[in-house]
């Protein structure tokens, strides 16, 4: 609780504050935040009752990205590159979607971490798709109904787009994993340039879970390959999480409420099916599966 | 050093010497030739402790500056019409986060229809978010104004953006001997910008909080309360440069025959070729003066009644509107005078570039003076409305 904390006002076993605790404790604090418009803004940043201990800034929705460069390329210009690392906090919907400007910070190669709080919708305004919502999840503007079953499209792939544009470190990890977050932040803070780490942050209001089943399901969804953990460095892939016994798609949706229409409607069953696609295919790619003698 | 340049480098030339830390820019006509000599000094190290980031988009550069800002650094970039539309969001953003950027407009006219022209409707646009207004006769002007901008704006009693409106093409592109000031004059003038508060890892404070009911309206009061404070501080920053540089430009107004009974009012280049009709119409017998108007926010009420006190007639030259109301010039100058007597005739011309010639100007003044121009579009074409 030394640099983010106190007074927070997060739903109760949100994984966002994980995530953002380790990340500063990583970088010791040592360390300016840029934060998008968005749940965690919201719940850390009111007026006169912030939460945050270390420099922080909150300009708007869609330029978090620029705001860091700006930050980074003022610390050069003054002299006062080792006062601390640049990272950027933002969510899935200021990343994917308004805020995916960031390729500007890619292009550059600026010397920041930018850090996607990946919670899968626009949690901040009541559960709405975002271009990290993944297939087949209910949000408010992705209904089930008659004609349709939640979301029709993949969830983006930032990963590859942080990829293509050549970052020199692009990792994904979990708010459920504390040790592989700091790990990854350490190592970001060792390179230089542009650095992408999506961090998988599970919302207990807007995927209808319990608060004592965030650790589940956040595990289940690296244990189904759905979330695959992974890092690259200059391009290559260094680690993944490897999966001891993966697990079919079904365990992971069937606990969380986003979900629930795909077990209740007989066409559910085709979007399950796609969904499990998908696992296989990050399995696949990845080479997540310890294979069996 | 006297030497006849172009406007956009008489800008970037003051720039250099005012010695920004963080130059961010995106190109767009008439502006990009500001930011290319930039960057010729920059690549020529002429640039001391600074970086010269070329941004995505100029929302994005807008963006950047105001990260920059936030950490302490001088900055600067220039843009117009599409380009300044597109940074809004952010610049009403760093007003609230009182920061003070600096910005030059090279005015241009907004689409659609696509003009790369000069009009001043792009400005006016921003007119309500907080940053300072002032708008440029002529390129020796601009230069002068730069270095004044940033003592301006960096005032820990004032701390908000600060954008110099010159003509885009009008002044950018023309040639003007221009007396080019040197670096020991403005590091008389201007000392580097120190802020109270700025994002340091030696003091965690927070920047750009969200505040709810009970608090957001003291943080517009007090955006105001700067504006008001910045009329007093800006006088004393142009007396300051006019003793310095010898050259005066006046205070927030400058007013051409105070005893006039009719007067022209004006901002920007179209005021040099009204100094020359109102002293023509002089010689003719017609007692006529002229008010060239500096600063548009914040906008110097008090001295504009007072100049303005004894007036009879008053012609606004108007180069952009308020699309279902009127020239924005004149509908600020009505709501300045209200309850003054004096007739207002509002005369928009020039929209996107079209030509102002200096006799029909004049034509202008002299039938507004007679009472047989009213208010309205002047030199406008016959057209056939097009409805899609
Ligand atoms: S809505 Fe979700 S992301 Fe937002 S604070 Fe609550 S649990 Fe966290």
């Amino acid at each position: 609780m030394r640099f983010f904390g106190r007074g927070h006002g997060a739903c109760p076993g949100c994984g966002l504050t994980i995530a953002v605790r380790n990340v500063l404790e990583a970088l010791d604090g040592k360390c300016f935040v840029a934060n998008s418009t968005g749940c965690l803004e919201i719940i850390s940043s009111q007026y006169g009752k912030n939460a945050w201990g270390v420099p922080y800034i909150h300009s708007l929705f869609d330029n978090t990205a620029a705001v860091a460069c700006g930050i980074s390329e003022a610390l050069k210009a003054l002299g006062r590159e080792d006062e601390g690392k640049v990272v950027v906090l933002a969510g899935d919907g200021a990343t994917a979607d308004i805020g995916l400007t960031l390729h500007g910070m890619f292009d550059r190669n600026h010397d920041v971490i930018y850090i996607c709080l990946d919670n899968e919708a626009y949690q901040n305004t009541g559960h709405q798709q975002s271009g990290l919502t993944p297939l087949g999840e209910e949000t408010t503007t992705t209904p089930a109904g008659k004609k349709m079953l939640g979301k029709t499209g993949r969830k983006k792939d930032m990963i590859a787009i942080a990829l293509a544009h050549g970052s020199p470190y692009v990792a994904t990890s979990s708010a459920v994993l504390p040790a592989d977050i700091r790990r990854k932040v350490k190592r970001a803070a060792d390179l230089y340039g542009a650095k992408y780490i999506q961090i998988h942050c599970p919302c207990v209001t807007g995927w209808g879970i319990d608060g004592k089943d965030v650790v589940k399901v956040g595990n289940l969804a690296i244990e189904t390959a759905l979330y695959p953990i992974v890092e690259f460095e200059n391009g290559q892939l260094r680690t993944v999480r490897k999966i001891k016994d993966r697990k079919p798609v079904e365990e992971y949706l069937k606990l969380q409420r986003r979900f629930r229409h795909l077990f209740a409607d007989p066409r559910g069953k085709e979007v399950i099916a796609e969904i499990q696609k998908i696992a296989d295919y990050n399995a696949e790619k990845y080479g997540l599966d310890i294979k069996k003698e | 050093m006297m030497r006849v340049v172009r406007g956009f480098y008489s800008v970037a030339h003051a720039v250099k010497l005012c010695k920004p830390n963080v130059i961010c820019a995106y190109p767009i006509t008439p502006q990009t030739e500001i930011v290319v000599n930039l960057a010729e000094m920059y690549a020529n190290g002429e640039l001391q402790n600074c970086r010269y980031i070329t941004a995505e988009s100029e929302f994005a550069a807008a963006s950047i500056l105001l990260g920059a800002s936030a950490t302490g650094a001088r900055t600067f970039t220039a843009t117009c019409s599409q380009g300044l539309i597109l940074m809004s969001e952010v610049l009403y953003n760093a007003a609230g986060l009182r920061l003070p950027i600096v910005i030059v407009n090279t005015n241009r006219a907004v689409s659609a229809p696509l003009s790369i022209w000069n009009d001043l409707q792009d400005s006016m646009a921003l007119r309500d978010a907080g940053i300072i207004q002032l708008y440029v006769e002529n390129n020796q002007e601009a230069h002068d104004v730069i270095p004044q901008a940033y003592k301006i704006a960096e005032d820990e009693r004032i701390l908000l953006p600060f954008m110099v409106c010159m003509d885009g093409f009008k002044l950018t592109h023309a040639y003007e001997p221009v007396d080019l000031l040197d670096q020991e004059l403005v590091d008389s003038f201007l000392p580097p910008y120190k802020p109270k508060a700025y994002m340091t890892t030696k003091r965690s404070l927070a920047f750009g909080c969200y505040a709810p009911p009970h608090i957001y309206m003291e943080f517009r009061v007090a955006m105001q309360n700067a504006m008001e404070r910045a009329k007093t501080i800006m006088e004393n920053v142009f007396r300051e440069w006019a003793e310095i540089s010898g050259r005066d430009w006046g205070g927030h107004l400058e007013v051409v025959n105070p005893d006039a009974k009719a007067f022209v009012v004006a901002v920007g280049s179209v005021v040099g070729l009204l100094r020359k009709v109102v002293e023509d119409l002089q010689k003719e017998g017609l007692k006529v003066g002229l008010i060239k108007l500096r600063t548009f926010r914040p906008f110097p009420t008090e001295e504009l009644r007072k100049a303005l006190s004894e007036a009879e007639k008053i012609i606004v030259i108007d180069r952009s509107v308020s699309l279902g109301y009127e020239g924005n010039l004149s509908i600020e100058l009505k709501s300045a005078l209200y309850g003054m007597s004096a007739e207002i005739v509002s005369m928009i011309i020039g929209l996107g570039g079209r030509d102002i010639p200096k006799d029909f100007l004049e034509k202008l003044v002299r039938d507004a003076l007679a009472g047989k121009e009213k208010s309205g579009f002047k030199g406008v074409k016959e057209f056939e409305e097009v409805i899609p």
